[in-house]
C-alpha cells in the first residue's frame, strides 16, 4: 500500500464534561476508508454518529476530551495546528449538514459565499473565485445557474438549497466529504434527487464520503459500507449488501424491523423494547444488552470482541454466533 | 373492553356500521399571502382546494403528499381548528357547525388531534396527570378525583407506569413518552375519531415502531377511527386501510392501501413510490422520477397542478383541472389519461 487510506480512525473516544458528570458520547471506534469509498453511519439519536463527524474535523466545544488517532490521508490531525486544521477544514476535508438554512450564510449570496470560501483557501483572484462557483452550481445542477449565484439562500427551495450546501463544500475539491443527515428534512421526492446528485459527484471526482444518517433507506442508496452504531460504537459493519441482508447483530436486526423491513402491513412490529442506555453512566459490558432479547451473563462480562463473517463483515456480539440466520451464506 | 359497557353519550353510535363516521365534501381553504405589487388583492395560498372524502368506522385513512400539499391543513379544518372557506363535514350523519348537524364544541369531544412535536403540544408547567386530566375536567365537568383516576387509567393504557409518570413534566420525558402523553390526552375525552398528524414522524425509528404498536392495540381495544397523515409511504402502507395522496391541495389519487401501493394509476403517485429508496444495495436508483420541488401553493399551475412536473402533461392537462373519477371498485384517480374522450392521447394505455 503506497498510499494512505483518505480516512483512517483508531480508538476514537469522545467525552463531553459537565458539571456533574462525564458523557460518554464516542466509546472506541475505529475504521479506515479508502479513497472513493463512501462509509455509511447508521445509528439513532444519542449514537455518537454525529460527535464521530465533528470529531474528525475537531469541530467540538471547550468541554469536550477526544483520544484516537484520526490521519486524514495520512496526515495525522492530533498533532495538527490551528492554522493548519483551518486549511484542511474546507479544503481537503469538507462537511454537510442537515438544515442548508442554518449551515449558509442568510445575508451574503450563494455565489459570495462559495467564492469566499474560493479566495480564503486557494488566494486567487475574485474573478476566477466567481468563475468556480459558477461552475458549481452547474455541478450540482441548480436550474439557471449564472441567475442563481446573485440569490440569497432564504430565496431558494429546500432542494436548491441543499444543492447550494453541497456546492460550497465541494468547491476547494475535497478529498473527504464528511455528510451528516443531508437528505434528512427533504420530501421523497427531492430526497432521492440530492442522493443521486452526491453519488454521482462522489464518484466523478473520487472522493471518500462518510454519510451518517438515522434512515436505512438513505444509507443503502448511496454507501459501499455500512456500520451500524449503538451508544457510541459500532456494533456491525461490513458490505452494505451484508449488513442488510444478513444482520447479525439484535440491535442492527431490531432497527431493520422497525424499518418496516419486510413488514406485514396492519400487524404488529417486532420492537427493540426499552431506550437507550444513558451515556453518563455505561452498563460495563455490552451497551445494547438490557434491551436484547438474546442476551445472556456472559454479556456484561465486558464489551464483545469483533466477530468476523466473511467480506469484511464484523458484529460486536457475543451471541454472533448462534444468531445467524439460516439463510447467511458460512464465512 | 366489550360493546355493552355503557358508553358516555358522545361515543354513541348514530348512523349503524354502514354510514362513514366521517364524510368530506369540497373542502376549500385559501389563505391570503402577500398583496401583490402592482396588480389588485392578494396572493392567495391555495392550502386546500377541493379536497373530499369519506372514512369508514374503524378504518385507518392514510393521508401522504409532501410539504405544501395541504395534509396538515385538512386535518386543522376537520378539527375546525381553522374555518374552511367551503366545504360541508359530516360527523357520523350529522353535518358540523349546521343548524341541526352538530356544534364544533361537541365534535371537539368526538375527534381529537395528536401533533408531530410533542413538546411544544404539552404544557411544560403542568403535571402529567394534570394535563391529561383537565380536558375530562373542562369539557364534561368531571370532578377532580374523578378525572385523576381517570388519568392514571389512560397512562397505564398507553404503556407508563403511573407512579412513575404523573407527578413528572412534560421537559423529564423522552420524546417517545411525551408522544404517548399526547395520545392519552387525546384519548381522555373518548373520542371516536383520531387525528394523528406526523405523530411518530419526529421519533427515532425504534420508538416510532413501539408507538405504532401502541396505536394498533388502542385502535382495536376502544374502537377507535384513525386519520394518519404522514410523508412517510413505509409507515402509511403499513397502518392504512385505505390512503389518499395529495398534491398541492388536491387528492390525486385514493384507494385501497393495498392499490394505492400496488398499483399506483396517477403519475404522482407513481413517481412517489418509486422515489422511495429501495433499501437493497443491487436495486438502487438510477435516476430520480422527479425533478425540482414541489412548486409554489401561491397561484399554482392551472389545469391538472401535477402537470409542470409530469412527463406526460399534454395540452389538455393545462387547459382542463381533472375530476377525482373511479377507476375501479374503490379506486380513484384524478388524471385525464384515465378518462377515455378526455382528449389526451394516451387514455386507455394504462401507461
Amino acid at each position: 500500500m503506497s498510499e494512505p487510506p483518505a480516512v483512517e480512525v483508531a480508538d476514537l473516544r469522545v467525552r463531553f464534561r459537565q458539571r456533574e458528570r462525564v458523557v460518554h458520547a464516542v466509546n472506541g471506534i475505529g475504521f479506515s476508508l479508502a479513497r472513493g469509498e463512501v462509509l455509511g453511519i447508521l445509528g439513532e439519536s444519542g449514537s455518537g454518529k454525529s460527535v464521530t463527524l465533528r470529531a474528525l474535523m475537531r469541530l467540538l466545544p471547550d468541554n469536550c476530551e477526544i483520544d484516537g488517532r484520526i490521519e486524514i490521508g495520512g496526515e495525522d490531525l492530533n498533532n495538527a495546528s490551528t492554522a493548519r486544521l483551518e486549511q484542511i477544514r474546507g479544503g481537503r476535508v469538507a462537511m454537510i449538514f442537515q438544515e442548508p438554512m442554518t449551515a449558509l450564510d442568510p445575508v451574503f449570496t450563494i455565489g459570495d459565499q462559495i467564492a469566499e470560501t474560493v479566495v480564503r483557501h486557494e488566494g486567487v483572484s475574485r474573478r476566477d473565485a466567481r468563475r468556480r462557483a459558477l461552475e458549481l452550481l452547474e455541478q450540482v445542477q441548480i436550474p439557471s445557474a449564472r441567475r442563481r449565484l446573485a440569490s440569497y439562500p432564504h430565496e431558494m427551495s429546500g432542494g436548491m438549497r441543499q444543492r447550494a450546501m453541497i456546492a460550497v463544500a465541494l468547491c476547494c475539491n475535497p478529498s473527504v466529504l464528511l455528510a451528516d443527515e443531508p437528505t434528512t428534512a427533504l420530501d421523497v421526492t427531492v430526497q432521492i434527487q440530492i442522493l443521486l446528485l452526491l453519488r454521482e459527484l462522489q464518484r466523478e471526482r473520487g472522493m471518500a464520503v462518510i454519510f451518517v444518517t438515522h434512515d436505512v433507506g438513505a444509507a443503502v442508496e448511496v454507501s459501499d459500507r455500512l456500520a451500524v452504531m449503538y451508544a457510541g460504537r459500532f456494533v456491525e459493519s461490513g458490505a452494505a449488501g451484508d449488513v442488510i441482508r444478513h444482520a447479525v447483530h439484535p440491535y442492527t436486526q431490531g432497527l431493520l424491523a422497525a424499518n418496516l423491513h419486510g413488514a406485514e402491513p396492519g400487524t404488529r412490529l417486532a420492537t427493540i423494547v426499552g431506550a437507550p442506555p444513558d451515556l453518563s453512566t455505561l452498563p460495563g459490558g455490552c451497551s445494547f444488552a438490557p434491551r436484547c432479547t438474546h442476551a445472556t451473563l456472559a454479556c456484561a462480562a465486558g464489551v464483545p470482541a469483533a466477530q468476523s463473517f466473511g467480506g469484511g463483515h464484523v458484529a460486536h456480539c457475543v451471541r454472533a454466533d448462534s444468531l445467524v440466520r439460516p439463510d447467511m451464506p458460512s464465512p | 373492553m366489550n360493546g355493552s359497557t355503557t358508553l358516555p353519550p358522545n361515543r354513541v353510535d348514530r348512523g349503524g356500521p354502514a354510514q362513514p363516521l366521517l364524510l368530506v365534501r369540497g373542502l376549500k381553504k385559501h389563505f391570503p399571502g402577500r398583496r401583490r405589487l402592482f396588480g389588485r388583492g392578494r396572493e392567495m395560498v391555495q392550502a386546500v382546494d377541493g379536497v373530499s372524502f369519506s372514512l369508514a368506522k374503524g378504518a385507518t385513512l392514510g393521508v401522504v403528499g409532501e410539504s405544501g400539499c395541504g395534509k396538515s391543513t385538512t386535518a386543522r379544518l376537520l378539527l375546525h381548528l381553522i374555518r374552511p372557506d367551503a366545504g360541508e363535514i359530516i360527523f357520523d350523519g350529522e353535518g358540523v357547525g349546521e343548524s341541526h348537524g352538530i356544534a364544533v364544541r361537541d365534535l371537539r369531544l368526538q375527534m381529537q388531534m395528536v401533533f408531530q412535536d410533542s413538546y411544544s403540544s404539552l404544557n411544560p408547567r403542568a403535571t402529567i396527570a394534570d394535563i391529561i386530566a383537565f380536558g375530562p375536567r373542562a369539557a364534561k365537568h368531571m370532578h377532580r378525583r374523578q378525572s385523576r383516576e381517570r388519568a392514571t387509567h389512560l397512562l397505564e393504557q398507553v404503556g407508563l407506569q403511573p407512579a412513575l409518570y404523573a407527578h413528572r413534566y412534560p421537559h423529564e420525558l423522552s420524546g417517545g413518552q411525551r408522544q404517548r402523553v399526547n395520545i392519552a390526552r387525546a384519548l381522555a375525552l373518548e373520542p371516536r375519531l383520531l387525528i394523528l398528524d406526523e405523530a411518530v414522524s419526529a421519533l427515532d425509528k425504534s420508538v416510532e415502531a413501539q408507538i405504532l404498536n401502541l396505536l394498533f392495540d388502542l385502535r382495536r381495544e376502544l374502537a377507535l377511527t384513525y386519520i394518519f397523515i404522514s410523508h412517510d409511504l413505509n409507515v402509511v402502507r403499513h397502518v392504512s386501510d385505505r390512503v389518499v395522496v395529495m398534491y398541492l391541495g388536491r387528492i390525486v389519487e385514493a384507494g385501497p392501501a393495498a392499490v394505492i401501493f400496488g398499483e399506483p394509476r396517477h403519475p404522482y403517485t407513481q413517481a412517489l413510490l418509486r422515489a422511495m429508496p429501495s433499501m437493497d444495495p443491487d436495486r438502487r436508483s438510477t435516476a430520480p422520477p422527479l425533478v425540482g420541488d414541489p412548486p409554489n401553493p401561491i397561484d399554482p399551475p392551472s389545469g391538472c397542478r401535477f402537470r409542470t412536473r409530469c412527463a406526460f402533461a399534454e395540452a389538455v392537462c393545462a387547459a382542463v383541472s381533472p375530476e377525482l373519477g373511479r377507476v375501479a371498485g374503490e379506486h380513484e384517480v384524478a388524471c385525464h389519461m384515465m378518462v377515455p374522450g378526455s382528449g389526451h392521447s394516451r387514455t386507455g394505455c394504462g401507461q
